[in-house]
This record gives C-alpha cells, structure tokens and sequence, in this order.
C-alpha cells in the first residue's frame, strides 16, 4: 500500500525527515512514533501527497504522488492534526459537502453521512453546527470525514493529541472497529498506550530518521527488559541513589522524581532494593511498556 | 470543472443560510446610495452645472455598481481567504482532497461571480426605478461588474493568501481600495484630478469598469468597440495574472 525508500523532507536546510523507508501492507495498522519535530507529520504530509518529497521513492497504491497525486487522493482519508473542518456549515454538511469534492453523487453522499455520525456516534448532533462540539466530537467528526469516500487508508495524524481520557478512549474504540473491518490505517501519534492499543507494527522516529521498527512486542523485548521497578525517594537527590543501584539492575533511568529499574525479574530487584536499606517512599514493579522503549530510544530530553 | 463545483456547492450550502441578510444588505446600500449621493449631493452638483445635461445621480449609479463589485470582489478575497488558512484552515481540507489547486481557486471564483452577478442585478434593478437607466446597453453592466470583481478578487486572493494575520488588511483598504475607489472616476470624472492621481486612475482596474459601466447606461456616452476592448482587455490581464498569482500564493501555501 505505502513504499518508501530513501524518502527525504528538507525545508531549506532543516532536514524534517531523513532518509526512511517504510512499508504498509494492506490491513495493518502501522504506526510512526516519535517525540514532536521527530518528522512523523512530514512523512504523513508525503503520503497525503500535499508535500512532495525531496529526495528518494515514494509509491503509494502503486502509484506516483508527483504524477499521480489526485488519483491518490482520491483513495486517501485524512485527519490532520489540527482540525478543519468548516465552522460554517453542520456536523452533516461537513460530510456531505467533503463527500462531494470525490466526487460522491448528493444522495449518496446523504447515506454515508448518516451512517458514518452512526459509526462515530453524532448522529444527535447532526444538524448542529460544528462550534459548540466538544474537542472529542470534532476529532470523531474529522475521523468521520476521513471515512466518507471509503478510502484504502486512513491516514490519521496524532489523532487523540489533546483529547480527554474520555475522548481518547471513545476515539480508539472506532479506529480499533476499523482496524477489525480490515482497513489500512497509517497513524502518527507520542502516545505510547496508544500504538500499543491499535499498531500492529510501528516505526520510532528521531530527528527524522527511522531508529527501531516492529511489533510494539518485538520492540519491548529488545529495547526493554520485561519488568520495571519504580523507585521514589522524597528525601533524597535521586541521582545520589541511583550509583548504588547500578548492580541491582540491568539499566536504571533517573528521572527528576523517581528512578526506573530495568530488570526481568521485577520482584527480585525490589527484594534486592530493600535489602540495601536506602528507604524508598514507594517501590511499584510493573511491566515493561513501549514508553520504557520510546525513552531509551529517544532519550529523555523534553522536545518542544 | 466538476471538482470546482463541488466547492462552489459548499458555499452555496453556507449562502443558502444567509442570503436572506446579504441580499437585504445588497438592497440597502443602492438605496443609500440613490437617496443619499443621487438625490443629496446631486442635488448641488445639479445646481452647479459641471457636469452639463447629465443629472449626478446618473451620473454615478454605474460609478457605485462598480466599485461596489470592486469591493466586493476584494471583500470576499480577504477574511473568508486568510480565514481558511489560518483560522478554520478549510482550505488544508480541501487540499487533502482530490482537488487541484485550480479546483479550489475555481470553486472560490465561481461563488464570487455569482455573488457579484447577484449584487449587481439588485443595484441596476433600483437605479431603474429611481430612473437612472437610460440605455438597454445597461444590461451587460453585471456582466463587467463581474470581470471587475474577478480582476481585483484574483490578487488580493493572492495577497491574503500569503499573509498570516489579518492586520495587513487595514494597511490595503487605506492604501489601496480606499484611495483608488475615491480616485477612480465614481464620483467625479478623473479629468478633476492632477496628473499624478489620474495616473493612478488609469492604472485602477475600477476607472476601466467604470468608464465601460457608464456608456452602458448614460445616454450620448458613446465608446468605439476599440476603447471597449481595451477597457475589458486591461481587466482580463489582472485576471490572468491575478489568477496565476493566486495559483502560486496557494500552492506555496497548501503543497509543502
């Protein structure tokens, strides 16, 4: 569905991305992740083809999106980061007017619209205008617009960033029914629980290159241990702990409140911690996440 | 032309809504407009002779049909474009969309045409009953009431294209549609202006449609079909030209 080889964004002299390559099968969930300015959103501007790519290949559906780019289009849904849809006109107009510009027939374009505020559950909402929406309802419309030309992928960039708990979840019910249904769905997001939830292979992405891809599974198995110790010490500097640490586990990460332990044997490493007598404030042995994963690879220095 | 049309469709979904206002508002301003220029001001000019046989509310009613195409051609070239951009970024949609760059400039265009087509049938209709028609000519006024607006509407599409906040509109009403409607020959003939100033009217797209605009419907305001064509052919050029700026202004901005 998506081939990319050598794929390169500069704008001017920054380089956005830099060199990936990246295949999407049909019917996978494929997931770039990466802190912000990593490129994720770059790459998926290439693959909406609304951003030709500097240097490299790119195909997407077997075609050229230098030449081909409408056709491509055509067969792409896309919900961008930032919302657009039209404050102008209701929750079913979006659709029905989106609907339109593939050049959808109006009668047509009515039905999916219904069923589609179905499927993202607005249907009460369909004569409302887009204003007053909750941040979620306008994501699930944008998701909704996505859908309305029944694309082969879906490419969703950071679609639960800034969302509610609430919201978030509600949005990762309706891709995850789209991923059953079968349908390609390519998704950016920083997210860790988020590719763990609906990314059957993902890429993490740093400063524009590509440093780890696999399964979210694979990945924890290789850049993690299985289990994690967490260690709070209110009174004390956690860097001043952390040297006697070192043994217990296979890596430890300070972090400004709490230090992790990396070890497959979480509970032993805990044993091993109150044996030394340091007197956590809390000790928490939990599994090893794609978060664990993401902070190893793309260290811990906050990106903005 | 069909994908231009789906997006002219959108808006005509937003007008349906609110052409109720906009057509009273396009009522109200001719009226003014009559009333207030026609039969006040006119009422001295009159007085004055200058302009000889010819009554000042006849003479300005095609003046003021075409600087308000004029202005609305700019008008809904400048918030509704950077508003797409920058505020509702409806554009970036339509971007993401199998529409062409000139797919979406084409939709923008239509639905301006047909607003000025609109607006201009209204103001003729009530410069008739006020009696200031005097030539069946008067019926190709909304059709260069729309070259104009598409002349202007072009650039300054380009123009709002390229901006990022609104605050460089002041600076171009105030520098740019304000003075070259004032200088335009609407309300007085730009033989009254000093030599530098008509300059500046012979350059603004506006004096060409008004000139064209009033032999359409003044009586004994003759025009060789030569002048004709280069009043219509000046205005085609920043058609042309408009458009092909609005092209690259839109494509730096949506393809990058």
């Amino acid at each position: 569905m998506i081939y990319a080889r050598g794929l390169v964004k500069r704008f001017g002299n920054f380089t956005a991305v830099d060199g990936i390559d990246v295949d999407v099968a049909r019917g996978e969930a494929f997931g770039f992740l990466g802190p912000n300015g990593a490129g994720k959103s770059s790459t998926m501007r290439m693959i909406g083809c609304v951003s030709p790519p500097t240097a490299g290949t790119l195909r997407i559906l077997g075609m050229d999106p230098h030449r081909q780019g409408t056709a491509i289009r055509a067969r792409l849904g896309v919900c961008p980061q930032l919302d657009s849809l039209d404050p102008e006109l209701t929750v079913a107009e979006n659709l029905v007017t989106y609907a339109r510009y593939f050049g959808i027939p109006r009668r047509t374009a009515k039905a999916r619209a219904a069923e589609l505020l179905d499927f993202v559950q607005l249907r009460e909402r369909a004569d409302s205008r887009v204003e007053p929406l909750s941040g979620g309802m306008k994501r699930r419309l944008t998701i909704a617009r996505a859908l309305v030309n029944n694309p082969d992928i879906a490419l969703l960039d950071e679609p639960t960033t800034g969302l509610d708990p609430q919201a978030r979840h509600l949005v990762w019910d309706r891709l995850f029914r789209l991923k059953q249904q079968g349908m390609t769905l390519v998704l950016t997001t920083h997210y860790m629980d988020e590719a763990e939830q609906l990314c059957d292979r993902l890429v993490v992405m740093d400063t524009g290159r590509i440093v780890a891809e696999g399964s979210p599974r694979s990945l924890i198995d290789r850049y993690s241990t299985r289990e994690v110790v967490e260690l709070r010490f209110p009174d004390t500097a956690p860097e001043d702990v952390a040297g006697k640490l070192a043994e217990l586990a296979e890596r430890v990460e300070v972090l400004p409140d709490r230090i992790l332990l990396y070890a497959d044997d979480g509970d032993a490493a805990a044993e091993a911690v109150h044996r030394l007598a340091l007197g956590p404030a809390s000790v928490l042995v939990r599994r090893s996440g794609l978060e664990d994963v993401f902070l190893h690879l793309t260290g811990r220095t906050l990106v903005d | 032309m069909r994908p231009a049309l789906a997006v002219f469709e959108s808006y005509l979904t937003v007008y349906r809504r609110t052409w109720r206002g906009s057509v009273l508002g396009s009522f109200v301003l001719p009226v003014l407009v009559m009333v207030g220029f026609g039969l006040g001001v006119g009422h001295f000019v009159d007085a004055g002779g200058r302009l000889g046989p010819v009554r000042y509310l006849d003479y300005i009613v095609p003046g003021q049909v075409a600087v308000t195409a004029f202005n609305q051609g700019s008008f809904e070239s400048m918030w509704p474009v950077l508003s797409g951009f920058e505020w509702s970024r409806t554009y970036h949609s339509l971007a993401a969309a199998p529409l062409r760059i000139v797919d979406i400039l084409g939709g923008d265009l239509l639905f301006i045409v047909f607003r000025l087509l609109t607006t201009s049938v209204v103001f003729l209709g009530i410069a008739a009953a006020f009696g200031a028609i005097h030539s069946p000519w008067a019926v190709a006024v909304p059709f260069v009431c729309a070259l104009l607006g598409l002349a202007v509407a072009t650039p300054v599409h380009a123009l709002s294209a390229r901006m990022t906040s609104d605050s460089y509109f002041s600076l171009l009403l105030r520098f740019g549609l304000i003075p070259l409607g004032l200088f335009s020959g609407v309300y007085f003939p730009v033989t009254a202006l000093p030599s530098a100033l008509r300059l500046l009217a012979y350059l603004s797209p506006l004096w060409h449609a008004t000139e064209v605009c009033r032999a359409a419907t003044l009586p004994g305001v003759p025009m060789s079909a030569l002048t004709l064509a280069g009043h219509l052919g000046y205005l085609a050029v920043w058609l042309v030209v408009g458009f092909w700026l609005a092209v690259l202004a839109f494509r730096r901005k949506l393809v990058s």
